[in-house]
């Protein structure tokens, strides 16, 4: 299972960098979004994945799940999610008030 | 009483949401803020008082034992930190009126700005890696805020890379974070630290080192990772640009400093000799982008990198000396880098123009400015007796004590060259032929712009004509950072 998860979150961080790479704007905040994806699960995979057993904080208790990683995905799922729609709004603002959405075009060297 | 340490990140965060809701009426919104930031800088000295008294306060959030909760750990270094970054937030808000438009004012400036300050002080105080990227995250919402108050085209352009980079960053630093929670099994610093003692595969943890190393190189700004950095500082209004200058670029040499002395201390021969050779290069590339432009601010914003290779030298370097002198220039920088962009960004609106060809001669219409430049510039460059020295002069004399060399020949010719850099602002700026001024009717405003500055600066003086005051502390601090023991035993209480 935790080979899956790794491969998984693998694939996540490869199509994302190849979106990041692009150069419409739409594209490159899809791959932040993969990206941000690959990063929680490889957060969850790291954590060591077990089935069926609650988090506790008893002493003795063998068979557990770590709460840790979990308490530490949702943040960071709460994170990303704001992150993302401000990029969309933000990348909305300049596309429209720039007039274009490609990176190439949006260099440019005059400074007011 | 420990439950002191969140006061500098609770107060401006409650700041910033009470200011939301009185936006549109920019007086009382404009006396009200300035009111906070005092008040607040004011709770955060007496709270600097009581941990210089009494040692390090260690809050334990919701009770939750250290290893398992949040700890918010307010030490000197945090707490001097803070101290500084709460310094140049009143000087900030002093200087935002002036700068500002009215409607831009209206649009959250406040807000934005006090959660700005409340998440780069969080970012000083807390103690468990995830909360450093939660900080790391509040602080850099308020400053995609910020960069496109104003929603100018530039700006806009700007703005997209600059909160790319960021992202992109931040989610390498969760996915570090991972690694680390699967080699060590906790995010506690002070933990950490001491599990690494005791991990057998130190290459791994070298791995994470180098990964977390380049994660805060990115928000610092070191050598190969600062081409992000100039353009997006200078696009936003003056007194934003200010306060990234001063503040953003310094959360990410903290971050370094903390966890490579405390974390990652294990493998100082490879990672720290690493840092001796990027700090050269980052020296040597900021001054060359200083000195390649014309435009007055880009000159300012370039300036941050070389600072940053100074401060990267003396984590590099690793003894006790070269560390204070680290500090040392931290808090210096800190409060330098708030003044010139002030200083800069009021230049550019007496002249009308960021172009140093198009301008001459503005001393004889501003000469506070002019002279506050001059003295700004003298600081920046490290002369005697001002600040910029004796954080130099100890980065130096760590460097010889060590016998590295060349980073000590680099560090000196680079001082001398960013002297060169700012005394082109000066010379082609505002000496020469007295001209026409451009724009009369700014003349007034002009002036009334340079006193935040002129305060930061009469501070930064202080700081260095007063530094045997200062240094005891400053010394105390570096020897507590080269022993990770007292850190770990004050957090974990053992």
């Amino acid at each position: 299972m935790e080979i899956i998860m790794a491969v998984l979150a693998g694939l996540l961080f490869t199509t994302g960098v190849y979106n990041l790479l692009q150069k419409q704007l739409l594209r490159i905040i899809i791959g932040t979004a993969l990206i941000s994806h690959g990063a929680h699960l490889f957060i969850l995979t790291m954590g060591r994945l077990k089935t069926g057993a609650p988090p506790v904080l008893t002493e003795g208790v063998e068979n557990y799940t770590d709460p840790l990683p979990q308490a530490l995905i949702l943040t960071s799922i709460v994170i990303s999610f704001g992150v993302t729609s401000l990029l969309l709004v933000l990348a909305y603002r300049a596309a429209k008030i720039n007039g274009t959405d490609n990176m190439e075009q949006l260099r440019g060297n005059d400074y007011e | 009483m420990s439950n002191l340490a969140v006061l500098p990140i609770l107060l401006p965060l409650l700041a910033g949401i009470f200011v939301a809701f009185i936006h549109k009426k920019t007086s009382i919104v404009r006396t009200v803020s300035k009111l906070i930031a005092i008040v607040n800088l004011l709770v955060v000295g007496w709270v600097f008082f009581q941990v210089q008294q009494e040692g390090s306060i260690v809050l334990e959030v919701g009770s939750w034992s250290a290893p398992f909760g949040i700890v918010l750990v307010g030490d000197l270094l945090a707490m001097t930190l803070v101290l500084t970054t709460n310094i140049i937030a009143v000087a900030c808000v002093f200087f935002a009126p002036q700068s500002l438009s009215d409607k831009e004012e209206s649009f959250y400036f406040y807000s934005f700005f006090f959660i700005l300050i409340s998440g780069v002080s969080g970012a000083f105080l807390t103690g468990d890696l995830f909360n450093l990227f939660v900080f790391f995250e509040v602080l850099l919402m308020a400053s995609y805020g910020l960069i496109v108050l104003g929603n100018g085209k530039a700006q806009l352009r700007e703005s997209i890379k600059y909160v790319l980079i960021n992202l992109f960053s931040s989610m390498l630093f969760v996915t570090t974070i991972a690694f680390l929670y699967s080699v060590v099994g906790t995010v506690n610093m002070a933990q950490v630290a001491q599990r690494v003692q005791e991990v057998e595969q130190q290459g791994v943890l070298t791995t994470i080192a180098i990964l977390f190393f380049f994660v805060f190189a990115t928000k610092a700004a070191v050598f190969p990772l600062y081409y992000w950095l100039p353009r997006p500082y200078i696009s936003p209004n003056p007194v934003v640009s200010a306060l990234f200058g001063a503040l953003l670029t310094k959360v990410g040499v903290y971050s370094i400093l903390r966890t490579f002395t405390l974390i990652f201390n294990q493998e100082v021969p490879l990672t720290h000799t690493l840092f001796i050779y990027l700090a050269a290069f980052t020296m040597i590339f900021g001054v060359v982008g200083a000195l390649s432009t014309n435009n007055i601010k880009l000159i300012v914003a370039y300036n941050i990198i070389p600072a940053v290779g100074f401060m990267l030298m003396g984590i590099g370097i690793f003894t006790e000396v070269s560390i204070s002198g680290t500090i040392y220039y931290l808090v210096h920088d800190m409060i330098i880098k708030g003044v010139l962009f002030i200083l800069v960004g009021a230049t550019t609106y007496v002249a009308g123009t960021s172009d140093l060809r198009k301008m001459g001669g503005l001393i004889h219409h501003y000469p506070v400015l002019g002279w506050l430049m001059f003295i700004a510039s003298l600081v920046l460059a490290g002369i005697p007796p001002f600040s910029g020295f004796i954080g130099k002069l100890q980065l130096i004399r760590g460097g010889l004590g060590q016998e590295e060399i060349m980073i000590v020949i680099v560090a000196l010719i680079s001082s001398l060259l960013i002297l060169f850099s700012m005394m082109r602002i000066f010379i082609r700026g505002y000496w020469g032929e007295k001209m026409d001024i451009p724009i009369p009717e700014r003349k007034k405003k002009g002036s009334r712009m340079a006193w935040p500055a002129a305060g930061l600066l009469t501070l930064s003086v202080l700081l260095g004509v007063g530094a045997e005051l200062f240094f005891p502390t400053i010394e105390s601090i570096a020897q507590y950072l080269m022993d990770p023991e007292i850190y770990i035993d004050s957090v974990l209480k053992e």
